[in-house]
């Protein structure tokens, strides 16, 4: 087994050119691409802490795993929501670019 | 011990060439392949991590549905052709922003003491999977599909077309 700061490091730089693109891009699809990138950061970081750091037996175990499958059935709903309110505003304002909606800005 | 390090290089290294095309691509197709990318590399980074039912999931789930969907959506809202500015102003300070977290967190990582990996670590079978899943967890499954449910029926609510609106 490699050291876990390998896996930490590696799942910071992904989790951050996430960060990035949320907030550099205009598209609202390219938008949710990048969240999903950070998602995968949370979901590398959970695994490893789960078989590195607890030892067989704990009442514990899996406790990683457990809650990779959640982020991923949740990361699935919201991309299914997500892009029903995309599709939407395109056929409202035939734009998907975030910076052209700003109907409810005050 | 190196075969693990070189995989994980590989692997990372693939990842990372990935997220950068997804957020730094000029075309949105290309953004979505290399984002298929990026997801499968994690897949193989979770195999690595002796994750073997995580990285089947991943591949079905991730590398199969969500990009098909995305793939759709990146189709059916396409604009017009040529090229469109896909970065908005505050892409320099975006970048700052993101380069000092990262800095940050890779400081916080080293400098932090971490346990030793253990010696034997949990590969957890299909079977323990399903055991803690459906018996330990039972509840906040559930709860879990009855979101997903309500998304999809929220999706399909929101999507239909409103009385007097064309098409």
């Amino acid at each position: 087994m490699i050291n876990i700061e390998y896996y930490l490091v590696l799942s910071a730089a992904i989790f951050c050119i996430g960060v990035y693109g949320v907030l550099a891009r205009r598209n609202a699809i390219l938008i949710l691409m990048s969240i999903e990138l950070m998602l995968q950061a949370v979901n590398i970081n959970l695994i490893a802490f789960s078989t590195y750091l607890i030892p067989k037996g704990e009442l514990e175990e899996h406790l990683g795993f457990i809650f990779a499958i959640f982020v991923i059935t949740i990361a699935a709903a919201e991309v299914g929501l997500a892009l029903g309110i995309i599709l939407r505003l395109y056929r409202n304002r035939a734009s998907v670019n975030v910076d052209e909606v700003n109907l409810m800005k005050w | 011990m190196t075969t693990v390090l070189v995989f994980f290089f590989i692997l990372g290294g693939m990842a990372l060439l990935g997220s950068v095309g997804t957020v730094a691509s000029r075309n949105v197709v290309h953004a979505a392949l290399s984002l298929v990318l990026a997801l499968l590399a994690v897949a193989g980074l979770f195999i690595l991590l002796l994750a073997e039912f995580l990285a089947i999931v991943q591949v079905l789930i991730y590398g199969g549905a969500i990009t098909i969907i995305l793939l759709f959506a990146l189709m059916l809202t396409r604009t017009r052709e040529g090229p469109v500015r896909l970065d908005n102003a505050q892409r320099r300070f975006a970048l700052i922003g993101a380069g000092a977290a990262f800095a940050v967190l890779t400081v916080v990582i080293m400098v932090s003491d971490w346990p030793a990996p253990i010696d034997n670590p949990v590969r957890p079978g299909f079977s323990r999977i399903s055991e803690v899943l459906f018996q330990q967890w039972a509840i906040p499954f559930e709860a879990a599909s009855l979101v997903l449910l309500v998304a999809l029926i929220g999706a399909i609510v929101i999507s239909r077309p409103e009385k007097g609106e064309r098409d």
